[in-house]
């Protein structure tokens, strides 16, 4: 077989390298490499570069409040926390609606009112995150501010999600604009997997009594669980590394508060404002060890979904996966 | 298709060549504060206009940002309105082996400015009231502390919302540098610089973002350079100084606080908040440009020094239009010799 | 039974009518967004958008020409360094390696998959501004470059595998080389999909704004070559909708008018490709 690895068989090296297929190999398997390459390089850098902070603070950096340029202060805390929280609100108003509708195109839609709508979402999902931004500041903000705001302080006000004065940037705005721009993925994902699941599935259910939505929702979401899941990561994902969206509506100011109503900051937003000017190299390394954190967070995120998905298809969904 | 794609291809190649062998402007990248923008952006149009093969690029990152950069070496002069500490400055000798110098530019104001709904008389702030209101102690528009400057006005029960720079600031060094003039709790709690850990407040990008976030915020209540207040007809107060008069910041209370800095430092470097004088506006400042002391570009040097040059006579006569005060004819005196050191 | 059997099928109606609220509310939103910005962009777009430089601070009249021409050359670079790779490596994987490279190449491409786009920014800050100290439209390139390769190499896999076996080896059969059969058979069988990858990664880094914050940087003027900052869309949008004028805030929207009716027609063209099928039926 021709190409079947440089020391087999017994031609010379030379008229090897004469056959274009090893040329061939040999430049593919080199952009091939060169990818691996990046990618490590890319985690080296953001090891090597936040050295003098990880000496000094150690894994304090992970729980210290402080941020404080002028006194050397640097703790990743508010940071952390505002990334999780942002992410968190976001899914919770995402993820249910994102299924509610996947499950609406997927099974009560015509298909061809179906796949017109999957293409409008698939377009929401190209816009870019500045946009958001844009709109975000223009529309949501003030929205939040003169509305839903005072509305949810009136009505739910004792909680302690809703205290503080609205001041239209804060935590929840974030939320709901990182909500809007992370539907898209769980839709088209989900909406893909829920049609994929064999017609038999619905049929055996229904054909034993089960209501229309009892069949869709005791049997074929179970089976697509693992895609919906793999969309859902996908989503989290998305949220924990969004940044323009982000620094536009969050208020930039690194507190940690259980309020949404507070305003508060990302570990990307915070790099985003900061990087330009961060004097000192203590300084400039605490936000390259923040990457560094970041990219630590969304690295653990999809080791889980990876890990989740290969348990829950092992634990078996049925036959034929998609 | 194939076709297309490849007249496409050729066609933004040209483009792109033509770009790079074209007769090349000069191009010299500085950064650094926003205070001045509005002036800077002025002048390096007009600029432009008068030496077309000249395009000196500026970009309004914040003064933090313009003395991190130009320390880099990422930008060719760097700007800002709180001066390079010692730290700074051996940071940039370290770094290039030759000093930077500060040649100040323009005289400007910090004010307060407000967006209270139902209020639109201007508002009196002491130096205590300001204070207390960045502290967050005084946390309602209807604080004695705030009211008893104004009789006469009736101020509503809202809280204030306090909005700061987010980014590293000269605007926030005058700021804070008044503070700490005024106020002992300031001087101890959080002190002066271009960034500090605010007490209480927004942060907004830049003097653009504060003047934004303030215009969009009911019971806002931030610090702007005086044209970004005047450009988007937002209300600010005037300021009770040292004298203990009420002076409200203009062209001549500004340079009325620049005559108190009569000794200026040979490195330019000088602080006039709080400055004595009766009419002088309390929180006024200098801004400088950044420039290294040896440039290994001779062309980029010859283009900087010419733009200083212009700068200090031509550039003077359109600040006043911006609401910037001239610089004091002593110390443009100065900075024509100081510029002979710039090899 | 009966009232049970009433009850599950109200469920069953109220639900699904939720799912359908679900839907269209996720589709208005779209539709709002799209109608808010034609209507603010629109309205904001002018001759002197497109082919003015930007006005100094407070002055009305300027426009965004350099920063769409600035798009345009950072597109450029980042298609040449994330095409190339993209598709050279994905050859590697579909038709050259064995199953442990694959792996490790596939699972590096998708860890730098999900990098935010901001530590994109910062690796390309560490390897192309600091070591030439200067801030550069090669940069912000390498950035967004970067950002394509993992898109283009695991969907132009996807599409190079799909092509039959059959083609493969009746190739082979007429006794031409594997580089051959790659070169003429392969690649343009599946060149529709690869086209459409390349497309929709071009889409994707089209938009991005948080990479180039330090890598291109900005400008005000015309940026000469490619070694020094430029101004791009995306942070021209970002810039003007933080300022408080209003001349800027419109000047954004049509930016943002411009960047979206870009990408979405990019979008829209690489389903049309697709649409019309792969050069053979799958098997």
């Amino acid at each position: 077989m021709p190409g079947a690895g440089p020391f087999a068989g017994s031609r010379s090296f030379i008229s090897k390298l004469r056959d274009g297929d090893e040329i061939a190999r040999l430049i593919t398997f080199l952009f091939a490499a060169s990818v691996v390459l990046v990618t490590v390089l890319l985690v080296y850098e953001l090891w090597m570069e936040s050295a003098l902070p990880r000496h000094k603070f150690g894994l304090h950096f992970l729980i210290t409040k402080v941020w404080d340029p002028n006194l050397d202060q640097f703790g990743a805390l508010p940071f952390i926390y505002g990334t999780l929280v942002t992410a968190a609100v976001s899914l919770l108003l995402a993820v249910p609606l994102g299924i509610g509708a996947a499950i609406f195109l997927a099974e009560l839609a015509p298909a061809q009112i179906s796949d017109i709508l999957e293409f409008f979402i698939d377009l929401l999902a190209a816009v870019p995150s500045v946009i958001y931004g844009l709109l975000g500041v223009f529309i949501v903000i003030p929205l939040m501010r003169e509305y839903i705001q005072p509305a949810l302080k009136k009505s739910l006000g004792f909680l302690p999600f809703f205290q503080g004065p609205p001041y239209g940037v804060c935590f929840l705005t974030a939320g709901i604009v990182l909500a809007i721009m992370v539907i898209p993925y769980i839709i088209s994902v989900s909406r893909e997997v829920l049609l994929s699941v064999p017609r038999d599935q619905r049929e055996a259910a229904l054909a034993l009594g089960a209501t229309r939505w009892e069949s869709t929702w005791k049997v074929v979401v179970p089976f697509a669980r693992t895609g919906i899941m793999g969309s859902i990561f996908l989503a989290l994902a998305r949220a924990l590394g969004e940044t323009m969206a982000v620094t536009m509506v969050i208020g930039n100011t690194p507190t940690i508060s259980a309020s949404l109503f507070s305003p508060g900051y990302s570990i990307a937003a915070v790099i985003a404002n900061e990087f330009t000017e961060a004097t000192g190299d203590v300084y400039l390394q605490s936000l390259i060890e923040l990457g560094l954190v970041l990219f630590l967070l969304t690295f653990i995120l999809n080791g889980l979904a990876r890990l989740l998905i290969v348990a829950t298809s092992q634990r078996g969904s049925g036959l034929g996966q998609a | 298709m194939k076709r297309i794609a490849g007249l496409l291809v050729a066609m933004l190649l040209l483009a792109g060549a033509g770009l790079v062998l074209a007769d090349n402007p000069l191009t010299i990248n500085g950064a650094g504060a926003s205070f001045p923008y509005p002036i800077y952006s002025k002048w390096f149009d007009d600029y432009h206009k008068k030496n077309p093969n000249i395009q000196i690029n500026y970009q309004s990152i914040g003064s933090g940002g313009g003395i991190k950069q130009v320390t880099e070496g990422t930008v060719d002069f760097g700007a800002s309105d709180g001066p390079m500490n010692d730290d700074q400055l051996k940071a940039f000798r370290d770094k290039h082996g030759f000093d930077i110098l500060h040649f100040p530019t323009v005289l400007g104001a910090d004010v307060p400015a407000y967006n209270i709904p139902g209020v639109s008389a201007e508002l009196t702030f002491t130096p205590d009231a300001i204070a207390g209101i960045f502290l967050g102690k005084i946390t309602k528009w209807n604080d004695p502390a705030i009211a008893g400057a104004n009789k006469g006005v009736t101020l509503p029960g809202n809280d204030i919302v306090v909005v700061h720079r987010s980014d590293g600031s000269g605007t926030t060094y005058i700021w804070t540098d008044y503070l700490s003039k005024v106020s002992d709790e300031w001087k101890n709690k959080v002190g002066k610089g271009t960034s500090v850990n605010w007490p209480v407040g927004l942060g907004g990008k830049g003097n653009e973002g504060v003047a934004g976030l303030v215009k969009q915020t009911p019971n806002a209540f931030g610090y702007v350079e005086l044209i970004y207040a005047i450009q988007n007809n937002m209300p600010y107060g005037k300021v009770k100084n040292s004298s203990g008069n009420i002076v409200k910041a203009d062209l001549a209370s500004v340079t009325a606080a620049a005559a108190a800095a009569k000794d200026m430092p040979a490195d330019f470097r000088v602080s006039i908040t709080n400055a004595p004088g009766k009419n002088a506006y309390p929180i006024s400042s200098f801004t400088w440009l950044l420039i290294p002391e040896k440039f290994s570009d001779a062309a980029k040097r010859d283009a900087i020094k010419g733009f200083i040059s212009w700068m200090l006579v031509d550039g003077q006569n359109e600040v006043e239009a911006l609401s910037y005060a001239k610089l004091p004819k002593e110390v443009v005196a100065k900075e024509k010799q100081a510029l002979a050191k710039v090899q | 039974m009966n009232d049970r059997l009433r009850w599950r099928k109200f469920v069953s109606n109220f639900m699904l009518t939720m799912t359908g609220i679900c839907a269209v509310v996720a589709v208005s939103v779209l539709f709002f967004i799209l109608g808010y910005l034609v209507y603010h962009g629109g309205t904001s777009i002018s001759w002197n958008f497109f082919t003015k430089l930007p006005a100094p601070v407070g002055e009305p009249g300027g426009g965004m020409a350099n920063a769409i021409v600035g798009s345009a050359k950072l597109l450029l670079l980042a298609a040449l360094i994330g095409v190339p790779i993209g598709f050279m490596g994905a050859i590697y994987l579909a038709e050259f390696s064995g199953s442990s490279i694959a792996f490790v190449v596939r699972y590096a491409a998708d860890l730098l998959n999900g990098v935010p786009s901001i530590v994109i920014g910062i690796f390309a800050y560490s390897l192309a501004v600091l070591p030439f100290k200067h801030f550069s439209t090669i940069a912000g390139g390498l950035a967004l470059g970067v950002m394509m390769i993992p898109i283009t190499l695991r969907s132009t896999e996807e599409f190079l595998r799909a092509v039959p076996r059959a083609l493969r080896e009746g190739a082979m059969a007429l006794g031409a080389s594997k580089s051959r059969t790659i070169a003429t058979v392969i690649v343009p069988a599946a060149y529709r999909g690869i086209l459409t990858a390349i497309l929709l990664a071009f889409a994707r880094v089209a938009g991005e704004t948080a990479p180039l914050l330090f890598t291109a940087f900005g400008s005000r003027f015309w940026s000469p070559g490619w070694n020094q900052p430029t101004a791009s869309l995306p942070v021209m949008i970002f810039t003007y909708a933080i300022a408080p004028y209003e001349d800027w805030h419109r000047q954004a929207w049509a930016a943002g008018l411009v960047l979206l009716g870009l990408i979405l027609v990019i979008n829209i063209l690489a389903r049309a490709i697709l649409a019309r099928g792969i050069a053979v039926p799958r098997s």
